[in-house]
């Protein structure tokens, strides 16, 4: 019999209503198995194990009174920590934050919440989502549980390596160039960027307003659907969050793909695409040919300069977004020999900002400023808008985009972080959607020498039940979801016996 | 400095466009729900952690601020976009929460508008540029004590909403400054849409002032003036900073382009930075907020319900109730006072409303006013209601008082609160119209005087006013002089 920790979702729920097994129990058993190997991923920066017990012992009592439960009631999930909780320490992984407890939830966490879902932790991230490895995280990198030495992607890794490891049932985690898609990938995981405006940001800590948006990990198509059924829907505290009604995504898991279309965008299989992902790619394009889809091929001509593109609009947006960060009003604030206040902010943003946050606010600012904004704000809007006519031409003929979601398997720690260009094209096949505003998934495509390759699956704005339909067929003719990860133990002398 | 030959022979002329900030009077804040009334409150009081620029907040656009800056709009003959939207204007200050304020840079709400001013008997038509929302700032106070130089930071007026008015440099003089900031005013309390408290910071006026000589097609350089409170600072600080560009030009110096302040205290204004340490805001477009669409059916529904403008309502009152020019403009130089006068009007009936009208704006625009002024009260606060100047006006129609006792009575009024018909009753101090009492009086008048009768009979016809002045003084002056006489000869005669 499996573990605990390992069910899915769906058997979770399924077990806690017939009351096979308790929520208390399901928590319990993540938080142990987190005491278990978080010494080796170091998934979490905060763990709430005693909240977490809590609202589990009180979702068993409101069972045993028969009172109504959410739909969630029960699942042990992990929040990245750029998501505001109310009353729980909130850090961006960025010294700037280290102790700020904010006194909202962010609308995602009411609705978890609300749900019955139980959060058992704030899960590491790159300092305010800026990276694609986690190691740039202030506290601590995080690691890949399928390698040890390697990373599990950024920024939102933590979330990542915590359900591939099992540390939780899903998580959620924020998309700003890839950032839920790509550490998914790296440690075969299913994770969706939703459209953008389907998922609220309130609450979400902002890095670059117009791209983030919030997704889901999990460990198959139908956890995420789950996942997405509470978080997706309008809020009217987020202005560009969009009120229309929001599908039964669990609805949209019919298992068929038969005369989907299906379009293999041929600037996703260039150069840099390592032969083990390209392989893994292809192997499954078949497999979705075997299941009766449509394949054909498909150009997005301007992918190559999304990267550019991006690396003026996200630091752009984040050079304001980072500015209230003053020492002023809250989080860290310098005050050891600072003479004035002009001061004060800038020891503060000096000694709180990390090198990689601080490199793109200069650039954002830089981007921004009197002379340059028509040369690079203006003229990468524009790119902006010709990525997103690629996309809507290449919807006209096609349902779904297939590809890889990154063009390496995983890294090993520190093997890029002194070239931050090598780091950024990392992402080349996942910002384009975050530029365009539609929707993908990365799903588990496979192996390359023991590696996860992530699949992407790309749909238009608002095809989410689309690529979840896809995804889950996927994973009826494949097993790689369901593979975990051989943790090696952990170096340490055994415990003395009693 | 370069110094040119002095130039005395030159004549030159002062350019003005002036920059309005008002604060919106919406219940709540611009970009979340927390109340706009800081006026006496404490300070960090009205915040929330939406307009203290918490991490992960995100503005939602109040759109009453958006149907008072179109109403506003309208009655400044703008043009409404179709589309606009808001912008990130970036700068560090520690009463800007967010290092970043929300305003609106190249696409505003409105443009291209005017208003009239009358100077001199005569119309000006002063051009508006534009009319743009933004978020007001929290305010920022320098502080020393204890030998310690330290920052107080109120953020109560952060997020208030304020629409900035830009004017096109079309002034040309400190009073036509003065006569556009008070036209603006009165506009805008009409609309309702500010208070108009320019003490309070509630409307804030920046000025660009540049002097060139008459006939020269470029402007001076752009000089801008800050912190004026009062219209009379706006007309002072103008017409000191013409001067003293003109001096400078006379003495051959060059004027830079520059920020100065008005020192209210010393009558002067004082250089605060020059262009090149003018910031540059990196605006670009705010990304947690969508674009605004202002369909025509939301611009016709604000339209609807408009409230007459001043010019429009100085019309009417000089056609409708035959005012003069005078009283007309005072009476319609604020809202509340126009409407108390209309208010006073209409509750009687129509007939003689033209005479009454007259009387109306007479009492208000002149004692009730002198009173207001004298005890600090708004019209809106009169003690002393329409229906109360109304029914003064009728008692004196009527002769039930006359002139010099109706001001006693509106004394008397404005200090109790108690409608004037109450207080003549009571008082007694209704003139006697009734005939018999003032027959009574004139009866006991002669039975009482009868030598002067005598003296009446012999011929002598000054002993008549002898009679009446018993009247009068026996009737405590409540007898009319020239009701008595008729009497008190007809009386006599029959004798
Ligand atoms: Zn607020």
């Amino acid at each position: 019999m499996a573990e605990l920790w390992q069910l899915s979702i769906s058997e979770a729920l399924d077990k806690l209503a017939r009351r096979e097994i308790s929520a208390a129990d399901l928590t319990r058993a993540h938080l142990d198995r987190i005491e278990a190997v978080e010494g080796r991923v170091r998934s979490f920066v905060t763990v709430t194990d005693q909240d977490a017990m809590r609202e589990a012992e009180q979702i068993d009592r409101m069972r045993g009174e028969g009172e109504a439960l959410g739909p969630l009631a029960g699942i042990p999930l992990a929040l990245k920590d750029v998501l505001c909780t109310k009353g729980v320490r909130t850090t961006c992984s960025s010294r700037m934050l280290e102790h700020f407890v904010p006194p909202y939830d962010a609308t995602v966490v009411s609705r978890l919440r609300q749900a019955g879902a139980i959060a058992v932790g704030k899960t590491n991230m790159d300092e305010f989502a800026m990276g694609s490895s986690t190691e740039n995280s202030a506290f601590f990198p995080t690691r890949n549980p399928w390698d040890l030495d390697r990373v599990p992607g950024g920024s939102s890794g933590g979330s990542a390596a915590a359900v591939a490891v099992g540390e939780a049932m899903g998580s959620l985690g924020s998309d700003t160039g890839g950032s839920v898609r790509q550490p998914g990938a790296l440690t075969n995981t299913v994770a969706l960027k939703p459209t953008y405006g389907r998922v609220s940001r309130f609450g979400l800590i902002a890095f670059a307003s117009s791209l983030d948006q919030i997704g889901p990990f999990a460990r198959s198509a139908r956890d995420a659907a789950h996942l997405m059924n509470v978080i997706a829907g309008y809020d009217r505290l987020d202005s560009t969050s969009v009120n229309r009604p929001t599908p039964d995504y669990l609805a949209a898991l019919t298992g068929d793909v038969k005369g989907l279309r299906i379009g293999v965008p041929k600037e996703y299989f260039v150069e840099g695409v390592e032969p083990g992902v390209k392989q893994v790619v292809d192997e499954a394009i078949k497999t979705f040919e075997g299941l009766g889809a449509e394949i054909g091929e498909v150009s997005l001509p301007h992918t190559r300069y999304g990267v550019a593109a991006y690396y003026i609009i996200a630091p752009a947006e984040c050079s304001a977004n980072l500015a209230r960060y003053d020492g002023v009003k809250y989080g860290f604030s310098a005050r050891d020999g600072v003479q004035d206040l002009v001061q004060t902010t800038a020891t503060t943003r000096a000694k709180g900002f990390g090198p990689e946050v601080k490199r793109r606010i200069m650039l954002g600012t830089y981007a921004l400023s009197a002379g340059y904004y028509d040369a690079y704000y203006l003229k990468a809007e524009k790119v902006r808008t010709l990525i997103k006519r690629d996309f809507d031409k290449a919807f006209e003929q096609f349902d779904v985009l297939i590809g890889p979601t990154s063009p390496t398997v995983a890294f090993k720690l520190n093997e890029k972080l002194s070239d931050p260009y090598a780091m950024y094209l990392n992402d080349v096949f996942t910002i384009p959607v975050n530029l365009a505003g539609n929707c993908a998934i990365s799903i588990p495509g496979g192996f390359s020498d023991g590696l996860p390759v992530g699949l992407q699956l790309i749909g238009p704005s608002f095809g989410e039940e689309t690529l979840l339909r896809a995804s889950d067929a996927f994973e009826h003719a494949t097993d790689f979801h369901t593979r975990w990860p051989a943790l090696p133990q952990q170096k340490r002398p055994p415990r003395a016996r009693k | 400095m370069p110094t040119a030959s002095p130039k005395t022979d030159v004549v030159y002329e002062v350019t003005i466009g002036l920059e309005v900030h008002a604060q919106l009077l919406t219940a709540s804040k611009m970009f979340c729900r927390c109340p706009t009334d800081y006026a006496n409150a404490a300070p960090n009081t009205h915040n929330c952690p939406i307009c203290m620029g918490f991490p992960g907040t995100l503005p939602v656009i109040n759109e009453q601020a958006i149907d008072y800056t179109i109403m506003t709009a309208l009655a400044l003959n703008c043009e409404i976009a179709e589309y606009s939207k808001f912008d990130r204007k970036n700068y560090f200050y520690p009463d800007l929460p967010k290092g970043y304020q929300i305003s609106q840079y190249d696409v505003p709400l409105s443009t291209n508008g005017h208003l009239t001013i009358h100077v001199n008997g005569e119309d000006r038509r002063i051009g508006i540029t534009r009319i743009h929302l933004e978020e007001d700032t929290g305010r920022h106070l320098e502080r020393e004590g204890r030998g310690e130089a330290y920052s107080l930071i109120d953020l109560n007026r952060a997020g208030v909403p304020l629409m900035e008015i830009v004017g096109e440099p079309d002034i040309r003089t400190p009073e036509e400054a003065r006569l556009y900031m008070e036209k603006l005013r009165s506009i805008l309390l009409y609309l309702g849409v500010n208070s108009g408290r320019m003490e309070e910071g509630a409307l804030r006026c920046d000025a660009n002032i540049s002097v060139r000589p008459k006939g020269q097609k470029e402007f001076g350089a752009k000089v801008e003036i800050k912190n004026m409170n009062s219209f009379r600072a706006v007309e002072r600080a103008l017409a000191y900073e013409a001067e003293r560009q003109e001096a400078e030009l006379r003495a051959g110096h060059t004027i830079h382009q520059q920020t100065r302040g008005w020192r209210e205290d010393k009558g002067i204004t004082v250089a605060q930075r020059t262009k090149e340490e003018a910031n540059d805001y990196r605006y670009f477009p705010e990304p947690d907020l969508p674009r605004l669409v202002i369909s025509r059916e939301w611009v016709a529904r604000i339209r609807a319900v408009m409230p007459e403008l001043p010019d429009a309502k100085r019309e009417r009152f000089i056609e409708t109730y035959g005012l003069s020019d005078y009283d007309a403009d005072q009476l319609t130089s604020e809202r509340a006072l126009a409407e108390y006068f209309e208010t006073a009007v209409k509750s009687r009936p129509a007939e003689h409303r033209l005479t009454r009208a007259k009387s109306v704006a007479n009492w208000v625009v002149g004692d009730l006013r002198r009173l207001l002024n004298a005890a600090g009260t708004e019209i809106g606060e009169s003690p002393v209601r329409p229906e109360g100047i109304a029914e003064l006006v009728e008692l004196v129609e009527r002769n039930t008082i006359n002139g010099k006792q109706a001001k006693d009575v509106l004394e008397k009024a404005f200090a109790s609160g108690e409608m004037p018909g109450a207080i003549v009753t009571r008082e007694g101090i209704a003139q006697i119209s009734d005939t018999g009492e003032l027959e009574a009086a004139v009866e006991a008048a002669i039975a009482e005087n009868p030598k002067a009768v005598e003296d009446y009979k012999s011929g002598k016809t000054s002993a008549v006013q002898f009679l009446v002045g018993q009247v009068m003084r026996q009737t405590k002056g409540r007898a009319k002089p020239d009701v008595v006489s008729p009497l008190l000869l007809e009386k006599l005669e029959k004798l």
